[in-house]
């Protein structure tokens, strides 16, 4: 066997794990609770608009929220039921605010809508993408981008290189490692899909070589299933080697620029969950409505859980037994999770780890210091930024310069935090920057199209007093020309009278001459 | 040729003419609030210091000299620079009229610079012949953009600092600039082996 | 003497004839400085600055008539903006002028909207869509809250609702952190 060279991504920092012991038992699949609060929006674009109402009965798999606008995926019901309600309810996301969501109450049986696997192989690229943003298939890494837009073999008509991402690198999550571990030949039917829908030359999957099962569980896959041009290819553990940009840099050596997407250069990274959905919805017709999730933390038993969206965070939670001083839950990892408001928000797209934390486990962390430009953020920064100079002008809120540092090309992975001296929420200054720049953008596009539709109206107004002169003028041209054709008719008239007159005068006069003979 | 060196070096460097001198303080600490208006105003300065420079000698050697007039070199001299300014401000009126909006009333002023006054004189003073004299304007115009550039950097940065209250704005301005005129006045000797 | 005054007369001649000729050759037309005020402007053409729309108080700014701390609308952000522009010094907004209020929208009250067609003249963005004895309503993507239709409707039935933060425009907070007071030890 070939030793494949790997190459080195700047920066990254090695935390403690902590990948035991939720990696020491099975999946388990997660009961059904009393209610499931599907949120509607659950990928990045536009907000799908519900298809069902309240009082409707559903089947699992059946489509609840078709796509709005061109960046849009669906959402289907996780199981069979009555809708109870379509209302805002507490989103799983920072601000603690609600949005809208299909609630249902199932009814028990979880019986299927009618499912059909879908003829990829002969139908039109177009077609391949419509049934799998039907299929509600995102990006279950954590991006949720839906998955159909970046299903297209870019611009040379096929890839070079299609990264499968099995690199799982932030601490406590397990749930890609488990389930490369116990469904692999599905990982790479679903993987051996997108070469084919990409037309890739090759497949690479990167694993961290802290998981040796699932390695090798993939590796016997890829012999079982036969499917040529996939490679299984174990990658130093180091966070974060799973972000998209560093694991393409560290298996292909290509280093993708800010402002390109990685389909310029030929490559195009999916995780593995994605993998597994891409299969499911393609090959069984099954469209998304569940992930696994793993609950580790303050728990008794850290495990993972195949859990339908919609379901309760705390019912997952129950299962895992959380311990008495849990004070907070975290969605996602302890470096780019978010906490939750409360612990009833639903499991969504995006959820691939619920942390429960307490004092002990996550202490507050110590008050921010002043910066004193020692440069590590800098070191450990994997897109070679400058995290201080950022920093600085965020702090001060002068935006146009911390744009210039390159601020919307920070993946948020939370390595300059980890190893800032002072205890600075440097992530957190950022993202409060991007927020307000996003924020004054929008206000700037208003503002002009404003100005586009004042503009317009005076325009308009004026076209009207133009034409409304222009009528008046008209008007009054025929009214003159029908007094001058009138006035002339007159005059006619007038005329004739006139000359018969002096016609009788003459013959009047005529007749006088003629009547008296020898008058001068 | 060393000669020459000597004179760019020395104005450059060794004499700076806002930091050593301490000429030309207005625009220093009036148009170094942004990066690009204070590139733009050393530009303008550069432009008219060099011109000026070389018509002030030539004014100086072929009209006063020969008649006797010196005492009308400052009068001479100040008229001249100011149909400099004055056709300068015309050229950026038309070419960049954002940049013209943003130095404002500075740059008119630069004919009240004292730089670009002080620097034909010192011209005279030092027995500059004409390449000398535009070499030893061109060179200090370089000086006055170098430490403008420098402090407007500077400055950008102290915006986002954590300032005292009442340090704020000019004054922690004005400490900065006594501090890097400090820091210029380590180049004294450079150039020792003239 | 008379050897200075005929040195001095040649020196400003010349220099006077290539000033003129400057003056000609390097002429301005218009003002470009407008239209980078104008957009900074929030458009919302609300007349609250006492001039008659956006670009009428970007002109006064341009010639230095109005001062820049004038619009509402733009907030405190607009004002820093402009003096950043202008190299001017930042003052904040004048009380006489409004005061910066949070974003809203209107919304007409359809059960006691008589079909007036009056707001629709009024609205300088042509955001409310309606005709004569037909229901009005405001389309509020396009309004910007520039509370012109208020005055006219002679049924009060429009109100000012203000944008509710939702999970789309959420911003995040700049990141603070309690003060602890502690015993030395």
């Amino acid at each position: 066997m070939t030793l494949r060279q790997l190459f080195h991504f700047n920066g990254g920092v090695k935390p403690a794990y902590n990948k035991e012991p939720s990696n020491a038992l099975p999946i388990m699949v997660a009961p059904l609770p009393a209610e499931l609060a599907i949120p509607l929006h659950q990928s990045v674009g536009g907000i799908p608009r519900p298809l069902v109402q309240a009082g409707e009965h559903v089947r699992k798999g059946q489509l609840i929220g078709g796509p709005d606008g061109y960046v849009s995926s669906s959402v289907h019901a996780s199981t069979s039921g009555l809708v109870k309600a379509i209302e805002p309810r507490l989103m799983p996301h920072t601000s603690g605010l609600s949005a809208l969501c299909v609630v249902i109450e199932p009814d028990g049986k979880d019986e299927w809508a009618d499912l059909a696997p879908i003829p990829w192989r002969s139908m039109k690229p177009d077609e391949v993408r419509d049934a799998l943003r039907d299929s509600g298939v995102v990006g279950l890494g954590g991006a949720v981008f839906p998955s159909y837009l970046k299903v297209n073999p870019g611009k040379q008509g096929h890839l070079n290189t299609l990264v499968i991402n099995g690199a799982e690198c932030e601490p406590f999550i397990t749930c890609d490692d488990m389930q490369m571990r116990e469904h692999a030949e599905t990982i790479i039917r679903g993987a051996a899909i997108l070469r084919d829908l990409t037309k890739a030359e090759q497949v690479l999957v990167g694993i961290e070589d802290n998981k040796p099962e699932a390695i090798a569980a993939m590796q016997v896959a890829v012999k079982a299933t036969g499917e040529p041009r996939i490679e299984i290819v174990p990658v130093p553990t180091r966070y974060p080697a799973g972000g998209a940009k560093q694991l393409i840099r560290v298996l292909t050596g290509i280093e993708v620029p800010h402002g390109t997407r990685s389909t310029d250069y030929g490559v195009q990274c999916f995780n593995t969950g994605t993998a597994f959905a891409i299969y499911e919805a393609l090959e069984l017709g099954r469209p998304l409505i569940s992930r696994i999730v793993t609950v580790a933390g303050n728990v008794e038993t850290a495990r993972n859980y195949e859990v339908r969206f919609g379901t309760p965070m705390k019912d997952v939670i129950a299962l895992s037994k959380a311990k008495p001083d849990t004070n907070r839950i975290v969605m996602g990892g302890p470096m780019m999770g978010f906490a939750m408001p409360a612990d009833t928000v639903p499991v969504v797209k995006a959820t691939n780890c619920i942390l429960v934390g307490s004092p002990t486990l996550f202490p507050p962390p110590p008050p921010e210091m002043p910066c004193i430009r020692c440069g590590e953020c800098a070191r450990a920064c994997p897109t070679d930024l400058q995290p201080f100079e950022m920093y600085w002008f965020s702090r001060a809120r002068i935006f146009g310069k911390a744009q210039e540092y390159h601020l919307f090309d920070c993946i948020e992975c939370g390595c300059c935090a980890y190893v800032c001296g002072s205890n600075i929420p440097l992530v957190d200054y950022f993202r409060f920057a991007k927020s307000e720049i996003w924020a004054r953008e929008n206000e700037k596009a208003a503002a002009d199209g404003a100005r586009e539709r004042y503009e317009f109206r005076l325009a308009r107004e004026e076209r009207e007093k133009a034409e409304k002169a222009a009528k008046l003028a008209a008007k009054a041209a025929e009214t003159k020309a029908k007094l001058a054709a009138a006035a002339s008719a007159d005059d006619e008239q007038k005329k004739a009278l006139i000359a018969a007159a002096v016609a009788r005068t003459e013959a009047a006069s005529a007749t006088r001459q003629e009547g008296t003979p020898g008058a001068d | 040729m060393t000669g020459y060196l000597f004179i760019l070096l020395g104005a450059v460097l060794v004499n700076n003419v806002v930091l050593v001198r301490i000429l030309g303080l207005c625009p220093y600490m009036g148009v170094s609030k942004k990066l690009e208006t204070a590139v733009g105003m050393g530009a303008a300065t550069t432009f008219v210091l060099t011109l000026g420079c070389g018509t002030s000698y030539v004014i100086d050697s072929w009209l006063l000299m020969p008649n006797q007039l010196e005492y009308l070199r400052t009068l001479s001299f100040i008229v001249t620079i100011a149909a400099i300014v004055q056709l300068t401000e015309l050229v950026i009126q038309k070419t960049s009229p954002v940049l013209h909006q943003v130095l404002g009333i500075y740059l008119p002023l630069i004919t009240t610079n004292c730089a670009v006054l002080g620097i034909p004189l010192l011209n005279i003073g030092l027995r500059h012949n004409l390449i000398e004299s535009m070499l030893f304007g061109f060179g200090s115009s370089v000086g006055f953009t170098l430490a403008l550039v420098l402090f407007a950097g500077l400055r950008e940065r102290l915006e986002g600092a954590d300032v005292p209250k009442y340090f704020r704005g000019t004054a922690i301005a004005f400490i900065s600039g006594g501090i890097m005129s400090l820091a210029f006045m380590g180049f004294a000797g450079l150039d020792k082996f003239k | 003497m008379l050897t200075a005054l005929f040195v001095m007369a040649l020196g400003s001649v010349i220099l006077g004839g290539a000033l003129g000729f400057a003056a000609v050759k390097f002429r301005v037309e218009g003002d470009p400085l407008v239209d980078k005020i104008d957009s900074i402007l929030p458009q919302t053409q609300c007349g609250q600055c006492g001039f008659p729309g956006c670009r009428p108080y970007a002109e006064a700014i341009a010639k230095g008539e109005a001062d820049i701390n004038c619009c509402p609308p733009g907030g405190e952000d607009g004002i820093h903006k402009l003096a950043d522009l202008l190299g001017r010094e930042f003052k904040p907004l004048s009380g006489e002028h409004g005061i910066e209020k949070p974003k809203s929208t209107a919304v007409i009250d359809e059960n006691t909207c008589i079909g007036c067609t009056l707001c629709i003249q009024a609205c300088p963005v042509d955001a409310i869509v309606g005709a004569a004895k037909q229901m009005h309503t405001v389309i509020a993507a396009q309004c910007t809250g520039c509370e012109l239709c208020l005055e006219p409707c002679p049924v009060n039935c429009i109100l000012m609702k203000p944008i509710d933060e939702s999970v789309e425009n959420w911003k995040w907070k700049y990141p603070t952190f309690a003060l602890q007071a502690r015993k030395a030890a």
